[in-house]
């Protein structure tokens, strides 16, 4: 467990800055449809304002994100991207097959809907896994 | 052995450049990495999915099966890392990554009572 550092001009840039790299964050994963963008990069934005806290706030990011979360986040975003797979393959699709998820809507939109689906998912994949290698470095892992 | 080494060098080298001669044009629109698939993404993209950047529209649509699979290599990589970490620390005689951290940390020289500097190298088992 990383400790906290003791600065002030640390702790209080690093609390303003945050909300803006999470929230541009938030950006570049949904928009990736109209800009270059997508899953991987916002993640890794996600990722590198989470180390950040890590860094300046010590404990208590600790307790708010918890170093097991960040591999949890990653194997469910994972299993979720599979769940998504298979739920076209059970409607006569291949798998990962966006236009046939789910029945009844239209397969346009749905490949529309699928895309946003799988890059939102790897942002929280790509995010949980670099929290979790970050914490392995510095903890260990697990917290016990 | 070394003027081998060199000779062997320079022919695959000057292979591959003699193999260089056969690819098409850079840009050229017959060449086959443009008549292949990418014509029908371009044409078809915005159609097949509404989405307006064919990158996405590639990259999460057509080839997501590829997507996922480098999603699973992260996952993969980020639970190797823990595995090694946490196959290490269960050994006892190796010294535990916290303690050898606390040696070397930040808060080396902060110890509560004590004003002296602790030992600069890793603590063997100095977990209290």
């Amino acid at each position: 467990m990383t400790s906290r550092y003791d600065s002030l001009f640390l702790d209080v840039v690093s609390r303003a800055i945050v909300p803006l790299i999470q929230i541009f964050a938030l950006y570049v994963v949904t928009h990736g449809h109209y800009d270059p963008g997508g899953g991987f990069q916002g993640g890794v934005m996600l990722a590198a304002s989470t180390i950040l806290l890590r860094i300046s706030q010590g404990e208590e990011s600790y307790r708010r994100f918890s170093p097991s979360a960040g591999l949890y986040l990653a194997g469910f975003a994972t299993l979720g991207i599979a769940l998504w797979g298979f739920s076209s393959m059970l409607f006569g699709g291949t798998f990962l097959e966006h236009g046939y998820a789910i029945p009844g809507i239209d397969g346009v939109t749905l490949r529309y809907w699928g895309i946003f689906v799988v890059e939102v998912l790897i942002g929280f994949l790509v995010w949980g896994s670099l929290v979790a290698i970050y914490d392995g470095l510095t903890t260990g892992g697990m917290d016990e | 052995m070394r003027p081998m080494g060199v000779l062997l060098v320079v022919l695959v080298c000057g292979f591959f450049l003699w193999g260089t001669g056969g690819l098409p044009e850079r840009g050229d629109p017959e060449g086959p990495a443009h008549t292949h698939v990418a014509v029908y993404y371009i044409e078809n993209a915005l159609a097949d999915s509404e989405t307006y950047n064919m990158v996405a529209a590639v990259l999460a649509d057509y080839r997501v099966f590829d997507t996922f699979g480098e999603a699973v290599v992260v996952v993969a990589a980020a639970l190797s890392v823990l595995l090694i970490l946490l196959r290490r620390r269960e050994d006892e005689d190796v010294p535990d990554h916290r303690s050898v951290a606390k040696g070397m940390g930040p808060e080396a020289g902060k110890e509560p009572g004590g004003g002296t500097t602790p030992p600069s190298g890793p603590v063997l088992g100095g977990d209290s």
